[in-house]
């Protein structure tokens, strides 16, 4: 379980996060939408102390990220698994040595279990050919892709997806939102998902956390989400839904001229 | 205003701590062993082709102008050698070497650092559970100290025989004087010294080129300062330490 609370971040004059406070239960999945710059991904740095808040506190398995040694946040880490809004593969590595590269320090395995489990997480995300290839040789969403590869290449307890699905074609999108479902289904994954796909959201999560003006805003069920009275949120969705697949929630643009 | 007297001291401590944590973790070495490898190539046998070049050159022209400088008087050819080879070991096959690397190892590691903490590689590192510190730090680092030394003694024995072919075929002095000369007043403290130096030099290079690269904010833009502040700063730093270490111990 991962528990906020009061959390305070700024940098410089820009307050980023306000008194945010929230918990993240065992096995659930847990969708952070908000506008963006609204701080979801500073947010999602402070779940695994590569930041450290102003005020408040991060715990994970109820031990506080900002009392514990650096070697034991280390170990707190090694239960996490991390997808990184720009993917942050290493390029002078091939994508396969990428995906390798958690196991060969973290995982009791040979050379050819590694192998293998590489194959299987770069077919889990529809690139089992890309392996030999570089960063830099691929696309963005394919960086993406074997970012998410690494990520749960672990098997970790907690997944954190930093927008996994930005930047994708929607029948991709939709192989990672399925992927990602039934890890957390069937391997029992804590996941929090940063994305502002409500499409995903409604799919995948079981509940959502609505950042607005650097405050928690709004935070409920999915199903909850479309009965919410709240303006602010009912704006995001809405705003939303314009973009993905839904057409009749276009506003008429073109409208004949009387 | 008060920032800017403490931040010194602020640098001081901020690479302090990095060190700290960077040797932290010494006794994982074996896990960052390959990376260790890795940079002892990089930072060591690349370097050798341009530190060659360099000290070559400057043993020769060292060569002809203390040739130069010694026309006139009524001295023995061979105290040429008793002039360059000191000279060599003492500085130049050492501050050469530093100035060199500081452009092509130092820039090289802050420019590959500061891409992997705009890039969030860092991050990335962090996350997985490692030490991101002594991961790319220590090896780094490592391998500057361990290196610089065998680049220093190449830098001497090239120089030297780059003094040697010039003042043989330029007819300056024939092999054996300039021998003569070098074995002469040869004080074993003199290359002992220039040891001294390369391994300062070495550790002056790598750290200060990691810690600009590690702290680098802002982009590429960001990564270019951080570039260009690594190979100026440990120039600056050679200079420095190479003063000190003269009053020190000579
Ligand atoms: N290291 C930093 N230094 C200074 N400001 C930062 C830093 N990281 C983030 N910010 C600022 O914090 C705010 C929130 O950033 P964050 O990256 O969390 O937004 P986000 O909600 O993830 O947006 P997006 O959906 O576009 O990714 C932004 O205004 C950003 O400029
Ligand atoms: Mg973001």
């Amino acid at each position: 379980m991962i528990q906020v609370d009061g959390l305070y971040k700024s940098f410089g004059d820009l307050d980023v996060l306000r008194d945010v406070s929230f918990e993240i239960r065992d096995g659930e999945t847990l969708a952070i939408i908000g506008r963006s710059g609204s701080g979801k991904s500073v947010l999602m740095k402070h779940l695994i102390g590569l930041l450290q808040p102003d005020r408040g506190r991060v715990s994970v398995d109820g031990v506080d990220l900002g009392t514990v040694s650096y070697e034991e946040l280390r170990q707190i880490r090694t239960r996490f698994g991390v997808l990184f809004q720009g993917g942050a593969l290493f390029d002078s590595m091939t994508s396969a040595e990428n995906v390798a590269f958690p196991l060969t320090y973290f995982a009791d395995m040979t050379g050819e279990e590694v192998q293998n489990r590489v194959d299987e997480c770069l077919h889990l995300v529809n690139l089992a050919d890309v392996g030999p290839k570089k960063p830099s040789e691929l696309s963005g969403g394919m960086r993406k892709r074997v970012a998410l590869a690494r990520a749960i290449a672990l098997e970790p307890r907690y997944i954190l997806y930093d927008e996994p699905t930005s930047g994708l074609d929607p029948e991709t999108s939709n192989t990672i939102d399925e992927l990602i479902r039934t890890l957390a289904q069937e391997m029992n994954v804590t996941s929090v998902v940063v994305t502002h796909d409500m499409h995903s959201v409604l799919t995948i999560a079981d509940r959502a956390a609505f950042l607005h003006d650097s405050r928690l805003h709004w935070m409920g069920t999915v199903e909850e989400i479309h009965q919410s009275p709240d303006p602010v949120l009912d704006a995001f969705v809405k705003a939303n839904e314009y973009h993905v697949g839904n057409p009749s929630a276009i506003p008429s643009a073109r409208s004949t001229p009387e | 205003m008060l920032d800017r007297l403490l931040s010194p001291v602020q640098t001081l401590g901020k690479f302090a701590l990095l060190l700290a944590r960077a040797f932290s973790s010494i006794d994982e070495i074996g896990t960052y062993w390959k990376n260790f490898i890795d940079q002892m190539v990089r930072i060591g046998i690349d370097s050798i082709p341009i530190v060659a070049l360099s000290s070559a050159f400057s043993g020769a022209v060292l060569t002809v102008q203390t040739a130069y400088q010694l026309e006139t008087s009524f001295i023995p050819n061979s105290i040429i050698g008793s002039i360059v080879v000191p000279s060599m070991m003492l500085e130049l096959a050492a501050v050469i070497t530093g100035f060199i690397l500081a452009g092509r190892v130092g820039a090289r590691i802050a420019a590959e650092l500061g891409t992997m903490r705009v890039s969030e590689q860092i991050d990335a590192l962090e996350a997985m559970g490692l030490n991101s510190i002594s991961y790319l730090i220590l090896p780094r680092v490592l391998a500057g100290v361990i290196m610089f030394p065998v680049l220093y003694v190449a830098a001497c024995l090239i120089g030297i025989s780059g003094g040697v072919a010039i003042g043989h075929f330029g007819g300056f002095l024939s092999a054996q004087e300039f021998l003569d000369g070098a074995r002469q007043f040869f004080k074993p403290f003199d290359p002992f010294f220039g040891l001294i130096k390369s391994v300062t030099f070495g550790f002056i290079i790598t750290a200060v080129a990691c810690y600009k690269g590690y702290f680098t904010t802002g982009g590429a833009e960001g990564v270019g300062d951080a570039t260009t502040e690594a190979a100026v700063q440990s120039c600056v730093f050679i200079l420095i330490a190479d003063l000190i270490l003269a009053m020190l111990l000579l």
